[in-house]
């Protein structure tokens, strides 16, 4: 079953097309990795998937044209973890992580039991359980990263958009990140887009890879079809090496003599 | 995914917990009481609250007060105070409200240019109207239409910005509406010289003595606005997460943001139309509260709205009775008490607001 199918999706900030005409399909379950080099489009592309920039095209979320939805019944399918996400210092994890739960209360309702258990139910399984009076100004970078997922997982959406879920952490954590993200789906039958930069990590999690350059997409497919020292090289300006390590793929770059990165 | 009962009891919003109730409804009792008993004439505790009693017509109660006395009592203190609770609550409230709303520590109600068009329409009305109109029922009707009129005109200016209409945007426009405004008044102000000093008093800012009328006055506007106000006080914690954030969480962002600032400049206009400018007050009780206790949104509304209420009822105790039998303007009370308050409490705390 699709969960999300694009077709023509363009966006256009400044008259400029910052997304051009992307088609694509995702299934659900299925870990998709947006790459491509700053300014290609994936932030805008993920902004317009959740309706938050203005596209012409047709965005299909399970099967429901995402123009016809509600801005509720949108929360309820989708929940975004966003690249610098507002964290007010003041605000404990619990309080955080119960705005998680906003698509299920009216205006003017306040959470019920059934929403307090569902965001201890997320931090029992993100290791924070005991975090829920813990300030998020307190919080290390990795806790928060943690916390900020809690909320969108409290969401109970069956599809997550991530964007640069593990730009601020380090090698670890990144790992623990993506690993903790990659159970979930399996558990709870996520769909998961990612905007990430690293791609030999992208490369480990991901099903599918889909480059963007320019807004438009240049290569869609495993990410052993992907990463290739050709495409990757001519999009990302960049010269690397792509090398096998144990069945998956790792993009090392490569140095050239004089220093200077070398287009043939 | 499932968790224990302990774990789920431990996963709850701070809201305005007994203890927090306790002590806000606490300090506007004493203040209401000192604001009662403190005047030219001395009421005393037991002597008020028998008056009170009689009234309220219990049984065996007779008033111990003399027919003057009554009349201080009910026709000028107890109004007086109401009004005073009453306009306190509302601008501290608003100002909370426009802080949340707008992401913005600095938002108050005079933001959105709501004092200068009530500063224009007083000035107009004291210097155009004819003597027997300018008194007591003009005044406030020409104040709240130019609130109104200004903040109509922020709306329309910030939704004309052809880029992204974020909070930033109704701010700069309301900026501008005020600075034309602010502008427009100093013009007729200096054009009519003669009525300076009517104009200055009523933009120092004042609780009127004149009983229950201007209590009836304000009353209805404040009470829908608080009633809106607090009612969405848990989306203005959502809405603290900025926009976009606000939006993925299936809040309709603009109608929400809409809601809350409408029903927060129609409360500030109805008061600000009444008193005059009264400053300070939506900054320093909001942020006071946030730096003594630390908690979010739907917490701090009401205790806004409470502490607000006691805030303004003593500051106008102190602005009647410090130089009796002359009254000090309001509005230099609450900034002359309430900045180096709001200075010992910033530097006594470390949580940052």
């Amino acid at each position: 079953m699709t969960a999300i199918a694009l077709h023509d999706v363009t966006v256009r900030l400044g008259g400029r097309p910052v997304v051009d005409r992307v088609g694509a399909t995702v299934a659900r379950g299925e870990w998709v990795a947006l790459i491509g080099p700053n300014g290609a489009g994936k932030t805008t592309l993920l902004r317009a998937i959740a309706r938050l920039v203005a596209f012409t095209g047709s965005i299909v979320l399970t099967g429901r044209p995402s123009s016809e939805l509600r801005r509720v019944e949108l929360a309820r399918l989708l929940a975004v973890v966003p690249q610098e996400p507002a964290t007010p210092p003041w605000m404990t994890v619990a309080e955080y992580v119960l705005l998680g739960r906003t698509p299920y209360l009216g205006p003017f309702a306040k959470e019920g039991r059934r929403d307090r258990e569902a965001a201890a139910a997320v931090l029992g399984r993100l290791d924070l359980a005991g975090y829920g009076e813990r300030r998020l100004g307190t919080l290390s970078g990795g806790e928060k990263q943690r916390v900020v997922v809690a909320r969108a997982l409290a969401q109970e959406a069956p599809i997550v958009l991530l964007d640069e879920p593990t730009a601020s952490l380090d090698i670890g954590h990144q790992q623990q990140a993506l690993e903790l993200l990659d159970a979930l789906r399996v558990e709870a039958g996520l769909t998961l887009v990612a905007a990430m930069h690293d791609l030999t990590l992208a490369a480990q999690y991901a099903d599918r890879m889909l480059l963007l350059d320019g807004g438009r997409v240049v290569a869609d497919g495993p990410p052993r079809d992907v990463l290739v020292e050709e495409t990757i090289a001519r999009h990302y300006d960049a010269s690397i090496d792509v090398v096998p390590v144990d069945g998956r793929v790792a993009v090392v770059p490569r140095r050239t003599r004089n220093g200077q990165s070398s287009r043939s | 995914m499932s968790a224990t009962a302990a774990e789920t009891s431990e996963v709850r919003a701070r809201g305005l917990g007994p203890l927090g109730a306790f002590a806000a409804a606490a300090f506007l009792l004493v203040s209401v009481v000192v604001a009662l008993l403190v005047g030219p004439i001395g009421l005393g505790v037991g002597d008020v609250l028998e008056s009170a009693a009689a009234r309220l017509r219990l049984p065996g109660a007779v008033s111990p007060l003399t027919p003057t006395e009554e009349a201080i009592l009910w026709e000028i203190r107890v109004p007086r105070v109401a009004l005073a609770a009453i306009v306190g609550g509302m601008l501290a409230l608003a100002g909370a409200t426009y802080q949340g709303v707008f992401r913005n520590p600095l938002a108050d109600p005079y933001l959105l240019g709501v004092a200068a068009g009530a500063g224009l329409g007083a000035t107009l009305a004291i210097a155009y109207l004819p003597d027997g109109l300018r008194g007591q029922r003009a005044l406030p009707v020409a104040a709240f239409l130019g609130g109104a009129v200004a903040v109509f005109l922020t709306y329309a200016v910030g939704r004309s910005a052809r880029r992204e209409r974020d909070a930033a945007t109704f701010v700069l426009a309301g900026v501008t509406v005020a600075a034309f405004f602010t502008a427009l008044q100093t013009f007729v102000q200096q054009q009519n010289s003669d009525t300076l000093q009517q104009v200055y008093s009523w933009i120092l800012g004042n609780i009127p003595s004149t009983g229950w009328p201007d209590v009836w006055l304000v009353l209805p506007y404040v009470a829908v606005a608080a009633v809106v106000i607090l009612a969405l006080r848990r989306v203005v914690d959502v809405l603290n997460l900025g926009e976009d954030e606000a939006a993925t969480l299936g809040v309709n962002v603009g109608r929400v943001r809409l809601a809350l600032v409408v029903a927060a400049t129609l409360g500030t206009a109805a008061v600000v139309a009444v008193t005059g400018l009264i400053g300070f007050v939506g900054i320093i009780v909001p942020h006071a509260l946030r730096l003594l206790t630390g908690v979010g949104y739907r917490a701090l509304l009401p205790l806004s709205f409470v502490c607000g209420a006691g805030f303004l009822v003593l500051a106008d105790v102190v602005a009647r009775t410090a130089l009796a039998p002359a009254e000090i303007p309001l509005g230099v009370v609450t900034a002359f008490f309430g900045a180096p308050f709001f200075a010992i409490v910033l530097r006594s705390t470390r949580v940052a607001p």
